[in-house]
């Protein structure tokens, strides 16, 4: 791996809830214009990672390094203003704002003139969204407010792209758009995506590399497909599970 | 069409003209469906499709607007729930539910979660409180059994070694089983889940499969499922209902509703993902040749192919022979899955055979491609095994596919005027590029024939009421101008040669 | 890997150094007008401006070193602390649980022998029996029974709040339900202590279920406002219904409660009489005592029983989720009545208790800043939690009795000074620093009602508040 090139290089991370070790030893990285995925079971730790690229808990040792800069110990804000977007679990949108102003909330500041061209192409990706554009974000559908969960996060415009289960709740034919969408913003913006997926098949289709998490630590890496083809993994994530 | 649901003692939940109305939008709109006793239903559809909206009413978080909804109890007792309040559809009519977003209590132990759900009964049994704060034996004696009630749950979920936690520390996995433990728990005759896949990997929902398999071969307990994840819901589900805003639009057993044209365009897609995989292989790498995707498989997958269906080797799949000259480029996946889709809309309505041959041959090897490969690696068609050959599999499939694109065309893009079969230079313009058009109502627009900036720009007033109907919209392109945004996007177009493509060739 | 600790340790001090600059120029721009100059009037009755520039330069420095000193030093160690106690806690965590195991035990223990205890130290002390009985009244009554009526208040708002999640700004309306009804029927009537304390009882639930109904809706925010006009509602009618309870002048001459029929009068048939002791008042207070004690272990009782009843787990659940409640089968309508009229209930205990103890019941004795005490001590405690909040009341209440009694503060600051008045000064600071110790209360843990191998604490990082 080359140190140089990696937007996001998470090394040797800890981290905690109270006593209880959450992540230990996580050494994860992914490189400008790469989409990475992390797979793993339920409860293995994958959303803490998340959360502690954003110091939501903190890191307890180890460093998080994010375009040459340390920021692991920044304010959370700090780290959203470095253009770190993320569609967390749970999804998080305001239930009582609109989803216009839902979208308005996850715009850059620094990048206004973009807004209304960033609006259009969320609802480009989400018709639906714009369908119910005046309507209070806690009154859409679960899979909707998903939609803005995601819609949200882009509008940051952002260089890193964390989300975590996207998929979520989401109808297959939507799962497709957006995962064809994270394709096509990777590969014409250059965006960096860091994927949390349950759907390991579908995040490991879409991704270049992968890592496989059990219990707090990386136990796997490599290139998505050899992953795909790696009888262990196969095992663990992909069977049972449609084909 | 109230007697499309007919009385009939078999069905524990009849909704029937059910419609829901928050001011002025219309969540579910007169809705008629039957969940059998015994048997697992589904219910799947879109987002925002008002699926949850029909739980909420089912179990009285909602009063519905309009409509009736009927449970009939296995003892005979029936009970009208849109009259009830929530807690006492519990209670009497014996409906449980789970969340999508899971509320567990979660400050409470697992075991105290589950001990909560027996509230009603264990209420009576220490006399409202008062018995059991004397310490009456009644009340002890009721405890313990509420305590090994939860312990047969317990086990059944795999969680006894966690019963003393809190329940807002297990894994989401867990959380999810505990959820409908605790729904048993209050000993329904009706579970009604909410997306209990979500958020689950492939291996738990397999387990989740054998405990709903389980729930309803051990318990007799009927369940509703709203579910997106089709390794569930065509797996374990007798029935599936399929909602798109708020109405029915196809109800029926698993492979019916799979293989209905309109689930597949509203819902699911193209449903063989292997073949998207494939178009997208070959979209990555610059090849307009769908043949050449198979080329491009992963090893493993040809493998699976293989094994799958022997009999039809890949190489058969990549020799299609002298009927493949100028087709057209697979530029897009949506103009693709239009193909593939429409491959299936023959199989379902057309005969193969019977068909002749009229469709122009430069369609021809695209559409067998994903027919071909679909056979193979999905539900083989009972016909198909029977084949050999490479090139008894191309002369098959032509025919086959033929008509299909030809149908197409016909069947719908007769709508509008300057209909075309094909995408000029096989390049359809990305005409969500259009504010309103979305890629569901793209592929609709394909489907009927309209693939170019400059056929919505020269559409007269009677293609927009001939569009409008066939994507379902009132007044929306009007509205929305497209008419004016597409002449504006061709004006672009020309100036600037190559225009951005979705997920293009690179 | 030393070069990373000394740039660390290095920009610790940077950091600390730039955050100590930054604060003095803060404290520089928020002092400069304020204490920097100073107007006065002169002898012609000019107003002067006073530069008061050492002053200022004393404040600026103050703050600037403070936060070099936190920054630098006192956030590092700490941290360290804290990161030497984690690798330590999994031992610290058994010692701790059997100390907490018995803590409730030699706590009631020495709650029984307290009137005796104090009146043989007294009695030591003074070397007279006498001499120990009178000193003791001071300590039984004001601290005693004081401290055990809050506790017993605030193990009632427990039910609601802490139990059911229902956050009611206005329990003070039902301690003085409570305390009207024995004030008005024991004066009116003439009935005995013991007819009435059941009849409070159940007059303020019936006021529980009254004010639980209208306000059952409302969750949260909402519903702390609309308890707390209810409690400014009867304190109102209190004070305006003057036919019936005299308005602010209050009821007077309550009559006492007896033991069993026994009074506790001087002279013949008396207690102390009958029992043949020299006559003293500490009779009385040592028997409010014991029955402030009984009442509040009643109140315990009731609530550990109810805790492992449906309806206390039903409680706690709507606490946790109400939608997943009813969900449940469960009737949240008659189980918030149920949580609000079982804590006025107690409310209304402890307030007919009062009315005895006091022989005066006015409105003024339930001002909406005694309903702000008990939640307090209910917060303070830890929600949920008995020890704790026993713990809480004994602290908040015992603390401000004793500060009445730091005579030698005087000593420190002179003369002029009354710890008194800096009584509710200290209570306020001594909550914000048990907050940010202990932002869930002193026992935050919840014990599980039920278990099915070992019952385990959980940790309040679960626990939800509940949403009114």
């Amino acid at each position: 791996m080359s140190e140089n090139k990696a937007l996001l290089s998470i090394e040797n991370v800890e981290t905690y809830y109270g006593n209880i070790r959450a992540l230990s030893g996580v050494t994860v990285h992914a490189d400008a214009g790469e989409i990475v995925t992390l797979i793993g079971a339920n409860g293995a730790g994958k959303s803490t990672l998340m959360m502690t690229i954003f110091g939501m808990p903190r890191a307890r040792t180890g460093r998080i390094m994010f375009d040459g800069k340390d920021i692991t110990h920044l304010p959370t804000h700090e780290i959203a203003r470095l253009r770190i977007a993320q569609s967390p679990e749970g999804r998080r949108i305001f239930p009582r704002m609109t989803v216009q102003e839902n979208l308005q909330m996850g715009a850059s500041l620094d990048k206004l003139e973009f807004f209304d061209e960033d609006v259009r192409k969320v609802f480009d990706l989400f018709p639906r969204l714009k369908e119910r554009i005046n309507q209070r974000g806690g009154t859409l559908s679960g899979g909707e407010q998903q939609m803005l969960a995601i819609g949200r996060a882009l509008m940051a415009r952002p260089r890193l792209l964390l989300l975590d289960e996207p998929s979520l709740g989401l109808a297959p034919l939507i799962i497709k758009h957006i995962f064809e969408a994270i394709k096509e913003l990777n590969k014409t913006t250059g965006l960096t995506v860091f994927l949390v997926e349950q759907n390991a098949f579908g995040a490991l289709k879409l991704a270049d590399r992968g890592y496989v998490m059990v219990n707090g630590i990386v136990t796997m890496s490599g290139a998505s497909k050899d992953l795909l083809a790696n009888p262990e993994v196969r095992a663990a994530y992909l069977e049972g599970g449609r084909h | 069409m109230v007697s499309e649901v007919q009385k009939n003692n078999s069905a524990i939940l009849r909704v029937e003209r059910l419609s829901m109305k928050f001011g002025g939008l219309i969540a579910i709109n007169d809705l008629n469906f039957e969940a059998k006793r015994g048997a697992i239903t589904a219910l799947i559809g879109p987002n925002g499709a008002g699926k949850t909206t029909v739980f909420n009413c089912i179990t009285g978080f909602y009063k519905p607007t309009e409509g009736m909804l009927t449970m009939t109890r296995q003892n005979g007792e029936e009970y009208l729930l849109e009259r009830m309040a929530d807690f006492v559809i519990t209670k009497k009519a014996k409906v449980a539910r789970t969340f999508q977003n899971i509320r567990l209590f979660s400050g409470l132990t697992v075991l105290e979660n589950l001990l909560v759900a027996q509230h009603n009964p264990l209420m009576l049994s220490s006399g409202y409180t008062i018995l059991g704060l004397l310490g009456f034996p009644t009340y002890k004696k009721a405890a313990a059994d509420a305590i090994e009630k939860a312990r047969f749950w317990l086990e059944k979920i795999n969680l006894v070694d966690r019963a003393d936690d809190p329940a807002g520390d297990l894994p989401y996995g867990a959380q999810r089983r505990l959820e409908i433990a605790r729904a048993m728990c209050t000993e329904p005759e009706l579970l009604c889940l909410d997306e209990p896949a979500a958020g689950l990997n492939a291996r738990e929902s397999a387990e989740l499969n054998k405990l709903l398999l389980d729930i309803r071969d051990e318990t007799g307990t009927s369940i509703l499922l709203i579910e997106h994840d089709m390794s569930v819901v065509m797996e374990i589900s007798d029935h599936v209902v399929v909602l798109e805003y708020g109405t029915k639009i196809s109800d029926g057993t698993p492979d019916t509703v799979k293989n209905d044209p309109k689930v597949i365009a509203a819902y699911l897609g193209v449903e063989d993902e292997e073949i998207v995989e494939m178009l997208e292989h070959a979209e990555a790498a610059g090849v307009d040749d769908i043949t050449a995707a198979v080329d491009l498989m992963s090893t493993e997958a040809i493998q699976e192919l293989e094994e799958t269906h022997p009999d039809a080797p890949v190489a058969s799949l990549v020799a299609t022979g002298p009927a493949r000259p100028i087709r057209p480029a697979v530029a897009k996946k949506q103009s693709v899955a239009k193909v593939a889709k429409a491959t299936k809309v023959s199989e379902d309505a057309a005969p193969a055979k019977a068909v002749p041959v009229k469709a122009p041959p430069a369609k021809s090897p695209s559409a067998k491609a994903p027919a071909a490969t679909k056979v193979s690696v999905a539900k083989p068609v009972a016909e198909k095994p029977t084949v050999t050959g490479a090139s008894a599999v191309a002369k098959k499939s032509a025919p086959k596919s033929a008509p299909a694109k030809a149908a197409a065309p016909q069947i719908k893009a007769g709508a509008t005027a300057n209909a075309l079969a094909a995408p000029r230079e096989g390049k359809a313009d990305r005409l969500i590029d259009i504010k309103g058009i979305g890629p569901v109502n793209e592929r609709k627009l394909n489907e009927h024939g309209i693939f170019h900036f400059d056929q919505i720009a020269s559409w007269k007033k009677a293609d927009i009421i001939a569009a409008e109907a066939y994507l379902a919209f009132d007044g929306r392109i009007a509205r929305e101008d497209w008419i004016g945004q597409a002449k504006a996007l061709v004006k672009a177009s020309q100036k600037k040669p190559a225009p951005k493509k979705s997920g293009g060739a690179k | 890997m030393a070069d990373v600790q000394t740039s660390k340790a290095e920009s610790t001090i940077a950091k600390a150094i730039k955050e100590g600059l930054f604060a003095a120029a803060l404290a520089l721009g928020l002092f400069l007008l304020i204490v920097g100059f100073r107007t006065d009037q002169n002898i012609r009755n000019e107003l002067v401006l006073n530069q008061r520039w050492g002053l200022l330069a004393i404040f600026v420095l103050v703050a600037g070193f403070g936060r070099f000193f936190l920054t630098a030093y006192v956030t590092p160690w700490n941290a360290a602390r804290a990161a030497k106690k984690r690798t330590a806690v999994a031992k610290e965590a058994k010692e701790q649980s059997s100390f907490r195991k018995s803590f409730p035990k030699i706590g009631l223990a020495i709650l029984f022998i307290y009137p005796f205890l104090v009146i043989s130290i007294l009695a030591a002390y003074n070397g007279s029996m006498m001499g120990g009985l009178q000193g003791s009244l001071k300590y039984v009554d004001n601290f005693g029974i004081q401290i055990l009526i809050y506790v017993m208040l605030a193990w009632g708002l427990n039910i609601v709040i802490g139990l059911a999640g229902l956050l009611d700004l206005g329990y003070v309306a039902f301690y003085a339900v409570g305390a009207y009804s024995y004030a008005l029927l024991s004066t009116h009537f003439g009935l005995s202590f013991w007819l009435l304390l059941p009849m409070a009882g159940i007059f303020a639930a019936l006021w529980g279920i009254v004010l639980g109904f209208p306000v059952l809706r409302l969750r949260g925010d909402y519903l702390a406002i609309v308890t707390l006009a209810f409690g400014e509602i009867i304190r109102l009618v209190l004070i305006n219904w003057t036919v019936v309870t005299k308005g602010t002048f209050g009821i007077s001459g309550i009559a006492k409660a007896t033991l069993f029929g026994i009074p506790f009068t001087p002279g013949p048939g008396g207690f102390a009489n009958l029992l043949g002791l020299p006559n003293s008042g500490v009779y009385y207070k040592i028997f409010l005592y014991y029955l402030i004690l009984f009442l509040a272990l009643l109140t315990a009782w009731v609530t550990i029983r109810l805790r492992r009843m449906p309806i206390g787990r039903a409680w706690e659940a709507l606490r946790e989720d109400e939608i997943a409640c009813r969900s449940l089968g469960i009737n949240t309508t008659t189980t918030k009545l149920t949580a609000f009229a079982t804590g006025a209930m107690f409310g209304g205990f402890a307030g007919s208790f009062f009315a005895a103890r006091q022989g005066f019941v006015s409105p003024e004795s339930f001002v909406f800043l005694e309903s702000a005490i008990i939640l307090a001590i209910v917060v303070l405690g830890g929600m949920g939690s008995l020890v704790g909040i026993a713990i809480a009341a004994a602290v908040m209440i015992g603390g401000t009795e004793l500060l009445r009694e730091l005579e030698f503060l005087k000593l420190v600051f002179g003369n002029d000074f009354t710890p008194e008045l800096y009584r509710m000064l200290l209570f306020g600071l001594a909550m914000i620093v048990v907050m940010v110790w202990k932002p869930r209360g002193f026992v935050g843990n919840r014990e599980p009602s039920a278990f099915l191998h070992k019952r385990k604490m959980i940790s309040s990082e679960f626990t939800k508040e509940g949403h009114g």
